[in-house]
Parts: C-alpha cells; sequence; structure tokens
C-alpha cells in the first residue's frame, strides 16, 4: 500500500523561534506515526535549546531558543537521530480509550442528515461510527478537541455549509474523514451525530487531555439513561474511560 | 487580599501575564499579554516579577474603585487613564488610595494597556499561567472578562519606597501604521510569485474581525498557485495565513493551535508587541527579513527586555 510518506523530509521555517518537519501532505497512518515518534525520540534525546513540540497530522513543529540553537543547528540534529526514529516506531504503543456515545436525537442532531446523504438507515450509521478503531492523530481547534480517523466512506460526509454558532460540550462529529469530539461548547461546523457525557479536558489534570496523538479511540452506542448515569459519575471524577 | 471593585467592566479587559507554554500539544494556546513589553514595563514600574499578572485592558477602559492603599503603573497604549477623573501619567508609579477610582477616557493610541498592581494579581495559577483563556472558559477571573462586581485580589505586601518612571526613549510609540518583519514559509511555495509581491508590497487594513484570536486584514487579494487549503498543522501567534479569499489572518495569542490555510509567514516576536497594539482601520505592511537578521533584532529585544528594570529612573 502506498504509504504517501515523502521520500525526502521537509524541513520549514516558522517565524524566528520555531521550524516544522513535515513528513507528508495527507492524512495517513503512516505519516502521523512518523510524526509522534519524532516527537517522542527528541523529547528522550533532550536536545539543547528545544522548548516545546506539537506534533500534528503530518508535521512536527519544534519551538526552539534562538540564543541555545539555531534553525540549521536542529535539522542537523533531528537528520542525526533518524536511527532512534525507526525504533521509537517499533515500540510505540498507546493507550485505547472507550468513549460511550448516545446516537441521534437531540444530540446527535445531523444523525438524520448523514444517513440521508448516504442512503443509509440512521443504526447502520451508528454502526458503521460505532465498530472502527479511530487514530487520535492530534489535539487542537479548541483545547482537548482530538482529530480521529479515518472515518468509513460510507459514511464520510462533509462539514456543514454555515456552522453552528454553538456546539455543546462532549458532542461527536463527522467532517470528511474525519470525526471528533467537541471538549467544551464552542461554534463548530461538523456533522454533529451523538454527544459523550465523559469529559475529554480538565486544566486541572496533569496532563490536562484525556487523549494524546496515537491513541486508539472505539466508540460505545449508549442509552440516554446510561447516558446520565454516567454523566453523573463523570462530574464526581468516578468515571473512568 | 481585596484591592479593587470593578464598578464597570470596559469592553475587553483580562487578567494576563506572560502566557502560558508547554500545552499547544494539548490544543492549548500561549494566550498572555498581546503587548508583552508593556506588561513587563508595567510590572517593573511596581517592583513586581516580569510574569506577574496585570489587566490587559482593550479600547474603552474599566471603572476600578480601590479598597485599599495601593501602587499601580498604566503602560501600553494611551486610554486617557484618569484617576479620581484628573488624567495621570502613564509610564511610572502611581498611588491610590483607598476610595480612589480609576477610569479611562479616548483612545489616543495603541489598542491595549497594562494595569499592574503592586504584588500581583491573586488568581489560581492554571498549567503555569495566570492568563485567561476566553474561549477554554480557564484562567483569570472565572476563565473570562471582567464584569461588573467583580473584585480584584491581590496580595499583602509592603509599598515600594522608591517610585519609578520609563525613560522617555524607552516607552514605545504607537502610530496608526505598523511594519511587520517576517520570515516567508512555511507555505509561501503554495503562493503564486505575483501572490508574494502583493503580500509584501501592500498596506493592508485591520478590520473589525480582530481579537486576541487574531487579525483579519483587508486589502489586495493575494494569490494561491492552486489549493487554499491544506492538511491542518501546527499555528503559532504571527503566523500569517491567507485562506481562499486571498485575505491575509495574522494569528494572535488565544488562536486555536492547528489550522488549515496555507501560512505565507510568520511575523517575528519583537513585531508580536506592535501588532498587539493594533486596532481597527490601523494599517499593517510586511517586510521580509533573512532568519540571520531576525535572529539579531530577537537578541536586541531580549536585551532590552531584560536591562530595562535597570534603565527606569528613580522619581523618589
Amino acid at each position: 500500500m502506498k504509504t504517501n510518506v515523502y521520500m525526502f523530509t521537509r524541513y520549514l521555517p516558522f517565524g524566528d523561534s520555531a521550524l516544522i518537519v513535515e513528513f507528508g501532505d495527507t492524512i495517513n497512518a503512516a505519516i502521523n506515526r512518523k510524526v509522534i515518534a519524532l516527537s517522542e525520540t527528541i523529547k528522550k534525546a533532550s536536545i539543547k535549546g528545544v522548548e516545546e513540540l506539537v506534533p500534528t497530522y503530518r508535521s512536527l513543529l519544534i519551538r526552539y531558543n534562538p540564543a541555545e540553537t539555531t534553525y540549521q543547528q536542529l535539522i542537523s540534529s533531528i537528520e542525526k537521530i533518524e536511527k532512534a526514529l525507526e525504533e521509537a516506531l517499533l515500540e510505540a504503543k498507546k493507550g485505547r480509550i472507550v468513549i460511550p456515545v448516545v446516537y441521534g436525537g437531540v444530540y446527535g442532531p445531523d444523525l438524520s442528515y448523514v444517513a440521508e446523504y448516504h442512503g443509509l438507515t440512521e443504526e447502520q450509521v451508528v454502526k458503521l461510527h460505532s465498530e472502527r478503531e479511530y487514530r487520535v492523530y492530534m489535539i487542537g481547534f479548541v483545547a482537548g478537541f482530538p482529530y480521529l480517523g479515518d472515518v468509513p466512506d460510507e459514511i464520510a460526509t462533509p462539514r456543514l455549509e454555515t456552522p453552528r454558532l454553538k456546539v455543546p460540550a462532549g458532542s461527536v462529529g463527522i467532517a470528511e474523514k474525519q470525526t471528533g469530539i467537541y471538549p467544551c461548547e464552542t461554534p463548530g461546523g461538523w456533522r454533529i451525530i451523538g454527544r459523550t457525557p465523559i469529559k475529554l479536558f480538565d486544566p486541572l489534570w496533569q496532563p490536562p487531555a484525556l487523549l494524546k496523538p496515537g491513541d486508539t479511540v472505539k466508540f460505545k452506542p449508549i442509552s440516554e439513561e446510561e447516558f446520565a448515569r454516567i454523566e453523573e459519575l463523570a462530574k464526581k471524577g468516578a468515571y473512568k474511560p | 487580599m481585596n484591592l479593587f471593585h470593578v464598578l464597570k467592566p470596559g469592553f475587553f479587559t483580562t487578567v494576563q501575564d506572560l502566557g502560558r507554554y508547554g500545552y499547544l500539544g494539548y490544543g492549548v494556546p500561549i494566550s498572555g499579554a498581546m503587548d508583552t513589553f508593556s506588561l513587563v514595563a508595567a510590572n517593573l514600574l511596581v517592583e513586581n516579577n516580569p510574569n506577574d499578572a496585570c489587566l490587559e485592558i482593550t479600547l474603552i477602559g474599566p471603572e476600578l474603585k480601590a479598597l485599599a492603599d495601593t501602587q499601580i503603573a498604566i503602560t501600553g497604549g494611551n486610554l486617557s487613564p484618569k484617576i479620581n477623573g484628573e488624567t495621570v501619567p502613564m509610564w511610572q508609579t502611581l498611588t491610590i488610595h483607598k476610595g480612589g477610582v480609576i477610569s479611562f477616557g479616548k483612545v489616543e493610541n495603541g489598542c491595549r494597556s497594562y494595569l499592574s498592581i503592586r504584588g500581583g494579581i491573586n488568581t489560581p495559577t492554571i498549567l503555569g499561567s495566570k492568563s485567561t483563556y476566553v474561549r477554554g472558559k480557564f484562567g483569570g477571573i472565572e476563565g473570562r472578562w471582567l464584569k461588573a462586581g467583580d473584585v480584584i485580589e491581590g496580595f499583602n505586601v509592603p509599598p515600594i519606597e522608591n517610585t519609578y518612571k520609563m525613560p522617555e526613549n524607552l516607552v514605545p510609540r504607537f502610530t496608526n501604521d505598523f511594519t511587520v518583519h517576517v520570515i516567508l514559509g512555511p507555505q509561501a511555495d503554495m503562493f503564486t510569485e505575483k501572490g508574494v509581491e502583493t503580500f509584501l508590497s501592500n498596506p493592508y487594513k485591520v478590520t473589525i474581525e480582530s481579537d486576541r484570536m487574531g487579525h483579519r486584514l483587508e486589502g489586495p487579494t493575494i494569490e494561491h498557485k492552486r489549493k487554499a487549503d491544506i492538511v491542518s498543522d501546527a499555528l503559532l501567534p504571527g503566523a500569517i495565513q491567507v485562506p481562499k479569499n486571498g485575505k491575509p489572518i495574522v494569528i494572535m495569542r488565544d488562536a486555536q493551535t492547528t489550522g488549515g490555510y496555507p501560512k505565507i509567514a510568520v511575523a517575528t516576536t519583537p513585531d508580536l508587541d506592535r501588532l498587539g497594539q493594533a486596532k481597527p482601520n490601523d494599517t499593517v505592511r510586511f517586510s521580509e527579513i533573512t532568519l540571520e537578521d531576525a535572529y539579531k533584532r530577537l537578541f536586541e529585544y531580549r536585551k532590552t527586555l531584560s536591562s530595562l528594570v535597570g534603565k527606569l529612573i528613580k522619581t523618589v
């Protein structure tokens, strides 16, 4: 299978205190695995001047202190750790988290649209969405928002033409072949098919987000009664996903 | 210790320090003062730590009643600060007595004032910072902008014996026309040569759709080669995105941490402070510099900041 990983890694400047290491320009697990492996390898190698690492779908942003290193020095350090990268790729073992979701109704106002769009029943959409394991590609957009993929082609659906001004916290959405969970109430344009009662982000947690890039997520359909019960537990911090 | 009672909140007043670093990978933006230099100066003028939390005041200032005698300093954009109705100087230590009222008036220049309080503002430290992140609803006072009736709490610290003034030559001058130095990339190659030329040679106007998340600019359309979207990658303050309509958006401190528009260039760190003082209808011009020159400017800027404390003029 074609992985779409670039033959040659691209190094791109990002202002006076950051650079980007880019492995590809598509949404693809092989590219993302390499991004996360590089992030972890750099963390372990504690390279002088590196201040922060931001892994995304296809590239790693490295924030650095130019008083301690430079763009060129960093590139040569990274080229040297390519071997360690191979090992990090092999050993990569990550968390698997099950997210309970009530699909449809007021919890998932776009479920019927997604079903109609593809000529499926709502039950079929739920089954297709929840039977697959998803990869957490990255966290972005708002604090704790996981970008998950890949959604089966049978239910991949374009975003809303006009984003909603308010999407409730916990909403589970689809945008093309991505699925994601809104950790807090915010404007948003993804097709909302369900809602989870569990919390994805809390600034008082360490780390503050439930999920991290490279984790695996599976959605579990639940009833409204279970939603209420889990919501109560989650409020007390007594629910372990 | 209760220091101020908020009589009127102003347009958008938040608690900010130097920002929240280390959590971009969890989708948490850096936040912090839009004009770092002015925040640091405000703190030093009352012998605070450079990173202590201040009030960031936007265009229309609040009205604050002092609940105890305290010392303050007001820096940044000139929003015509007053104590008990009398105009007070900026960029120097001021004393306010219990019952005194701080207020603001006309926007003389810039967009944001910083009000430091001797000892700093006492709000919880969340993920290493006191900065307010309104969209995430945390930091500062309950993760929101001030509202009438709020009480600003401080620390019970002795007043400073000296008072200070910024030397005139170190006070930034804010006009309505900002030149921002940029380094092209990371996605400058997604624009035509003409597009890059358009970006670098034309003035852009700050629109009303500008806030702590970013400045939307209006001006000549920047031409993409083919696509106007990318598979999302990371964003930092200063990144200049150009969506399909060809109008640049400068990412600021509360912006989302990832984005799907190509970035033609990134503004250099010292110029972020200036951008933090740009307001609707101001003009922004982009000027390309090399990475080497950008490092030089950055080191000069850091030196100015770190030597600031020794350069303040003692007034008592």
